[in-house]
Parts: structure tokens; sequence; C-alpha cells
């Protein structure tokens, strides 16, 4: 019994909330994956641009709200996200006319286009905070648990509870089936054929007959179905904070390389990596070990390895190592 | 002359305008802008060596920031003795543990041909290490952070005047970059950068949880100083005596004597303060022009045009028989070392060290922005880019403020959108910023003052 409960505190603590996290980085990785793999420049307004998409999905929630729609048990958020993602993708098709297109006719290289991201960043942060303001706002509405962590003690008669939240499952399933459909995209339409021939080979693509100026559309269109979804997500699981949003770029660019950049596959993957870590390395062991070991050898401390102080230098210092041993990332990306 | 009007010409628009604060807002706020100002001068001069002369992309400008800002903690606070005798001893050990740890490992990958057992056994030291470290310094680091938590909980520093501070923040983030820039100056450029980004957010993450050595998100509050305290100016007779010189006319017109004791005693007030930020203007003042002239001889040096051929193209200079790898080397430490005494210069000004204010966005992101709008290869580009964009910074509010009040003038006080603009007045600093980069970087890519180069 105590090893299921063992189990159980496992899973309540580290499996479930991991795998919620884990699948928030991996659809902001793959964004970082595709504009880095096609547009060639590491995009330091991910963070931001996330944001902005989410602000889209908060606008449009309230809206529904004060009318009076709502999904019932589901968030109300979910019935948003297809608006948010018109106008999101519609921001970046503008940005990147205005902003982008002149360096990249220019054949700019990659830093300088990554600087420009720079001033994208400045500049969408300010536009999300103007309209919305940068205080911490929650706009999850509807049936918050799946399994209540009392429930399942019921139920099961352990000692331990599993407190399932609607949001982390609405997280997995959405991601899932994202990141399914793009890979198919990917791997099996025409457009994403040559998407994926013009990020290996820009002039050979070109030979080939491939319209760059439809690729670039497609990425973006991608790029911001990814950045809302993902935004939104995390926020309905945690909460919309402007400079949160700014700040967990750091742990996406992560997911990103640890991954191998360019490649999406590896950024989906390289998101759990990062999530899996951050947690395993911060939880503290103590009452895993008071199930599992017989009552002699219960532990004084902890048990944690890393204070939850250090949750965002983990994930920062597994990078590091990442791209000193192995700079093209765990599954050979793009070779930079 | 001729060929430097446009620096005389750019330096003198902006002193005007910091002289333009001074007189309609208050000199006070005129002095606070014109030192920061010249801290963050001395920041993009660092980040110019790198970027500019070399072409190094660091966005660990903020660990290397905040590393000065702990020199300064370290250097002049006083002792706790207590603490000392409470956990000083552990601590002490650990640290003797991780030199000794460090040797080991670096023993074992000198001695040693690269194979996975090798791999194992380093990553065998360091968790091993890594554990016995953390048993030993525990107990140290609760017997520190007990002593009196509410006012001291740390270390302390050496007691040493504060001035000595910058050279050891120099030498702090010297030592730091000369660590990073040998793990991760191979890196190609944007990953250099993602990787500095993410190493200086793990500085800033030990720097504010390990309150034996910083007192953490506690703070250090009231540092020494290397200028006078306004409450002592204000009750000296020859500053007393220079305020009402000063203030003749002004005061001569008052006949009441009391009253017009009053207004002096407010004057001595205003004019402390004034007084101990002009103190600050000129400490940091000699600090830039010493600098200003070192990168400058450095840039026309042999040494310079070999940091631009390196820049311009690795492979020539490297065919020439330059040593690629020392100078990028030497040029990140040196480029950190400088910023690590602006953050030290930051932190003698403020009075105080506060680990959770340093964040990405203003400790690096602006600094490039200073050095990309100013002119990156140019010191003076560099140094006047770090004027206009913090004069910009601190004026984008009063500014924004104004532009709204113009364009909604039409409109009702109490209307929404007007309120809501007005509140959300302090983010179109960000704004400014992010329009002005992209228009710099897109009809002026080299920047107000570009790189010169002469060619003889």
């Amino acid at each position: 019994m105590d090893f299921v409960n063992a189990i159980i505190l496992l899973l309540n603590y580290i499996f479930v909330p991991a795998l919620a996290y884990g699948s928030q980085l991996a659809l902001g990785a793959i964004f970082v994956t595709l504009i880095y793999g096609i547009l060639r420049f590491a995009n330091f307004a991910t963070g931001d641009m996330m944001s902005f998409g989410t602000m889209f999905v908060i606008l449009f929630t309230w809206y529904f709200q004060s009318v009076g729609i709502s999904l019932g048990v589901f968030p109300t958020a979910l019935l948003a996200i297809p608006f948010a993602v018109i106008f999101m993708v519609g921001y970046m098709l503008i940005i990147d006319k205005f902003v982008f297109k002149y360096y990249r006719a220019k054949k700019s290289p990659p830093v300088q286009l990554a600087m420009v991201s720079i001033g994208v960043m400045f500049v969408t942060q300010a536009v999300v905070r103007i309209i919305i303001g940068p205080s911490d706002r929650r706009f999850f509405d509807g049936e918050k648990f799946l399994i209540k962590a009392g429930e399942f003690k019921e139920m099961t008669g352990l000692n331990e509870g599993l407190a399932i939240k609607s949001t982390q499952v609405i997280t997995i399933i959405i991601t899932l089936i994202l990141v399914s459909t793009l890979f198919w995209f990917l791997n099996k339409t025409k457009t994403g054929k040559s998407m994926r021939a013009y990020s290996d080979n820009e002039d050979l693509a070109l030979l080939s007959g491939i319209d760059p100026k439809k690729i670039v559309m497609t990425t973006w269109v991608i790029a911001g179905i990814l950045a809302t979804i993902g935004g939104a997500l995390y926020g309905l699981d945690k909460s919309f904070k402007p400079f949160t949003y700014f700040n967990n770029m750091l742990p996406i660019f992560a997911a990103a390389i640890v991954g191998g950049i360019g490649n999406p596959f590896g950024a989906f993957l390289g998101g759990y990596v990062i999530a899996f870590s951050e947690i395993l390395l911060t939880y503290a062991y103590r009452k895993f070990f008071m199930y599992v070991l017989p009552e002699s050898m219960e532990p004084d401390g902890l048990v944690q390895l890393l204070s939850t102080d250090y949750k965002f230098a983990v994930s920062f210092s597994i990078l590091v190592i990442v791209l000193l041993y192995r700079p093209s990332g765990i599954f050979k990306g793009k070779v930079l | 002359m001729r060929k430097n009007l446009d620096v005389i010409a750019a330096y003198s628009i902006m002193m005007g305008l910091i002289i333009l604060v001074g007189i309609f807002q208050s000199w006070n706020i005129a002095l606070s802008i014109f030192n920061l100002c010249l801290i963050s001068a001395v920041m993009t001069m660092g980040a110019n060596i790198q970027w500019g002369y070399a072409g190094l992309i660091n966005f660990g400008i903020m660990g290397f920031t905040a590393l000065g800002g702990l020199a300064v903690v370290l250097i002049s606070v006083d002792p706790v003795q207590e603490a000392w005798s409470a956990g000083g001893s552990n601590i002490l050990f650990s640290l003797v543990l991780i030199i000794a740890m460090v040797l080991a490992v670096r023993y074992i990958l000198k001695n040693y041909k690269k194979s996975n057992n090798r791999t194992y056994i380093v990553a065998a030291i360091i968790i091993l290490g890594i554990i016995i470290i953390r048993f030993i310094s525990e107990p140290g680091i609760e017997a520190i952070e007990d002593v009196e938590p509410a006012k001291t909980g740390f270390l302390g520093g050496l007691g040493l005047p504060i001035i000595f501070s910058w050279v050891v923040g120099a030498f702090f983030a010297g030592g730091l970059a000369f660590v990073i820039g040998k793990v991760a100056l191979g890196l190609r450029a944007d990953y250099l950068a993602i990787a500095t980004l993410l190493i200086s957010e793990i500085v800033i993450a030990i720097i504010k949880h390990e309150d034996w050595l910083t007192r953490g998100v506690k703070n250090v509050i009231g540092l020494k100083r290397p200028a006078p305290y306004e409450v002592n100016l204000q009750q000296t007779d020859w500053f007393i005596n220079l305020v009402e010189i000063f203030n003749s006319g002004k005061l001569s017109l008052i006949s009441d004597l009391a009253e017009r004791q009053a207004a002096l005693n407010q004057l001595v007030i205003e004019g402390s303060s004034v007084f101990v930020k002009l103190c600050y203007s000129g400490l940091f003042l000699v600090v830039v022009i010493i600098l200003l002239i070192l990168t400058q001889k450095a840039l026309y040096s042999p040494w310079g045009r070999m940091m631009r051929a390196i820049r311009d193209n690795e492979e020539a200079a490297n065919a020439m028989g330059k040593n690629v790898v020392k100078q990028h080397l030497l040029i990140f430490v040196l480029g950190s070392a400088i910023v690590g005494i602006a953050g030290a210069m930051l932190v003698t000004q403020d009075g105080l060290f506060t680990p959770g204010s340093y964040r990405p966005l203003r400790y690096t992101f602006l600094i490039w922005v200073m050095v990309i709008i100013g002119g990156s290869g140019n010191n003076f580009g560099a140094i006047l880019g770090g004027f206009v964009v913090w004069f910009l910074w601190i004026e984008a509010a009063p500014i924004g403020l104004y532009l709204i009040n113009l364009t909604t003038a039409g409109l009702d006080d109490t209307h929404f959108l007007k309120v809501h603009l007005i509140e959300s007045v302090p983010y179109f600093r960000f704004l400014m910023m992010g329009v002005g980069l992209l228009i710099i970087m897109r009809y002026r890519p080299k920047g107000i003052l570009p790189e010169k180069i002469e060619i003889k």
C-alpha cells in the first residue's frame, strides 16, 4: 500500500504538473524552432508574442462572458482561441511585412535579425501593457478539477490524493492534437514538405520552384497559432501576467536548443525534458522516502536536491551543458 | 575639428536637453538623469568593446552588473563578527572544497584522454562534491542567517572604503567572464547570445537566494558613501554660506528676516542634495573620461586594428597568425570588467543593493538598445547612445503624457479611453525604445554616430 501511495505522490506532485508545464513549453519551443529553421533567426520576442496572443484570448473571453456565452464545464477561453488566432496571425504578418521582410530581402546576418526582434519585443511588450495592463489576470472559468484530491482518497482508500486540474488535461490533449496535426502537415502535405525543403537548403528549394513568400506566410500563420494556443494554455493553467510571459522565453529557448534547434520534434521533447528536470530536481522527496523506506531509515531533511528558488537555474544549467557537449542538441537539429 | 563636427553637435544637443530639464523640471532630476547617463555610458562602453570591436554578442550584461554590485557589498559593508564566528569556518571550508573540486576536475581533464570513463569520473566528482559541500555548508549557512535576521543575517564585507569596490567589481565581473568565455565563446553568435542570457539569469538566481552572502531579497541598505551626507552638509557653515552667495539676489528680495531664514533653509536642503549629486557626477565623469581615453587609444592601436580584422573576417585573421580564440577571450573579459565597474558605480550611487531589481530588460536589452542606437564600434557613439536612451527612458512618461493630451484633446477628461491611456503612460517608454530601435536599425544601421575607420 505504501508503495502505491508513493507512486500517487509522485504522480500528483511531479508527473502531472510536469506534463502540463512541459506541453506549454513544447508549444513555445516549436514556435521558436520553426522561426529559427525557416526564417533563420533567434526570435527574442517569443515570450511577448505569446502574451500578445493570450491578451486577445482574454479580451474575447471577457466579451463572450459579458454576452453570456459559455462552454459549460469547459473554459470559455477555448471558444475565444480561434478568434484570437486570427488577430495574432494578422499581427505577425503585419510585423513581418514592415519589419522582418526588409532584412530577409537584404539577406542580413541572423544576428541583425535577432537585434531587430529585440525591437519587436519592446514594441509588443508596450502594446500588451498599454492595452491590458501589467497586472496578474485569471480568465479561467468552468469546472476546475477533473479529480479532486479528497474524492480520489475516498474512492481508492489511499492516504495520498491525486488532484488533476481540468486545465492540465486540456493542455495535454490540445498539445497532442496540435503537435500531431503539425507533424502530419510538415511530413505529408505539399506545403509542409516545401517548408522543410526551404529550411534545409534555401537555394535548392528556390531552384525547384518553391515560392518563398508562401513559405514565409505559412510559417507565420503556424507560429501565430502555436504562440496563441501555447500562451493561452499557460495562462489558463497558471495566470496571465506580461512579465511572466517575457521570462518564460528563457525556458522555451532552453527547450528549443536542448531538443536541437530547427528540429520541431526535438523541440517538442525538449519542452518535456526541461519541465521534468526542473520539477524533479527541485522536489522535496522526504514524503516519498517515508513511504518507500522502512521506518528506521527515514530521512531527516527534506531530501531536496536543489531549493525551488533555483527552478529556472536548473533548466538553464541543462541548456549550458547541452550547448557545451552537444551544440546541435539532443536530437540533431540544424548544425549551427 | 570639422570631421568631429557631428560628435560635438550631438553632445551639445544632449547636454542642452539635460540643462533644459534642469531649468524646467528641477536640477535634482536633471542631475540624477545625468548620473545614470554616465553609468549607462560606462556599461555601453563595455558592451561596445565586445560587440563593436570584436563582434561578440554578450547578453549577460545584467549578470556582470549584479556582480559589480555584489562587490560593493562585499568590500564596503563592515564584517558581521557574530556571523563569522557562527558559521564562518564552515563557509571557508566549503570554499576550500570547491577549489579542490575544480582543481581535481582540471587535473583529470588535463591528464587523461577523452573517453566515456573520464566523463563519468568528472560527473561523479562534481555530484559527490556538491553533496559533501551541501552537508558542510548547510549548518554554517543556517547559523549565519540566524544572526539577527532582520538586521544582518549575512557575513558582511571587509569594511573598506567603497571606492575600492569599483576595482574589485571589475575583477569579479572579469573573473566570471573568463569562466564563461572559456566554455561558451566557441558557440555561434546567436547561441552565444542565448547562452550568456541564461548564464546571467543563473548568476542572478544565486545572488538572490544565497542569503548568507548577499542578504538576498532582503536587500542591503545604508551602504557607505564616497560623497558627504545631505544631513551633515546642511549643518556645515561653509556650505550654508555657499548657498547664500549663490542665491544672494533671490534672498535680498525678501525683507523679513525670519522669512529670509526660512527661505535660506529651504534652499540649503535643496542645495545639499544637488551638491551630493554633483559629487557623484564628478566621480563618474572621471571614470568615464579615463575609460574613454583608454578605449580610444586601444581602438586606434595595432591591437584595435587586429580586433577589427578578427571581427570582419575571422578566417583571414586566423590565417595571418592571430590567435582568435585568445583575443576573443581577452576582449570578453575586458568588456565585462568595464560593465562590472558600472554595476559597482550604480550600487554606490543608490546606496543600496537590491538583487530583486536586476531584470534582463533593464540591464541587458536596454544597454543593447543604447549601443545600437548610439553607434557600435564608435566609443563616442556608444556613450551618446547611453545618454540619449537613458534620457528618453526617463522622460518618456512626460513626453507620452503630453502626446496623449494632445491627441485626445477633443475627448472628455473622464472618457474611458483617455483615462486608460493616461494610466498606461509608464509603458510608452517600451514603445519608444522599440520603435526607436527599429527605425535606427532600418534607416541608420550603423547608429547615430557611425564607426569611422581611417585607413592611412
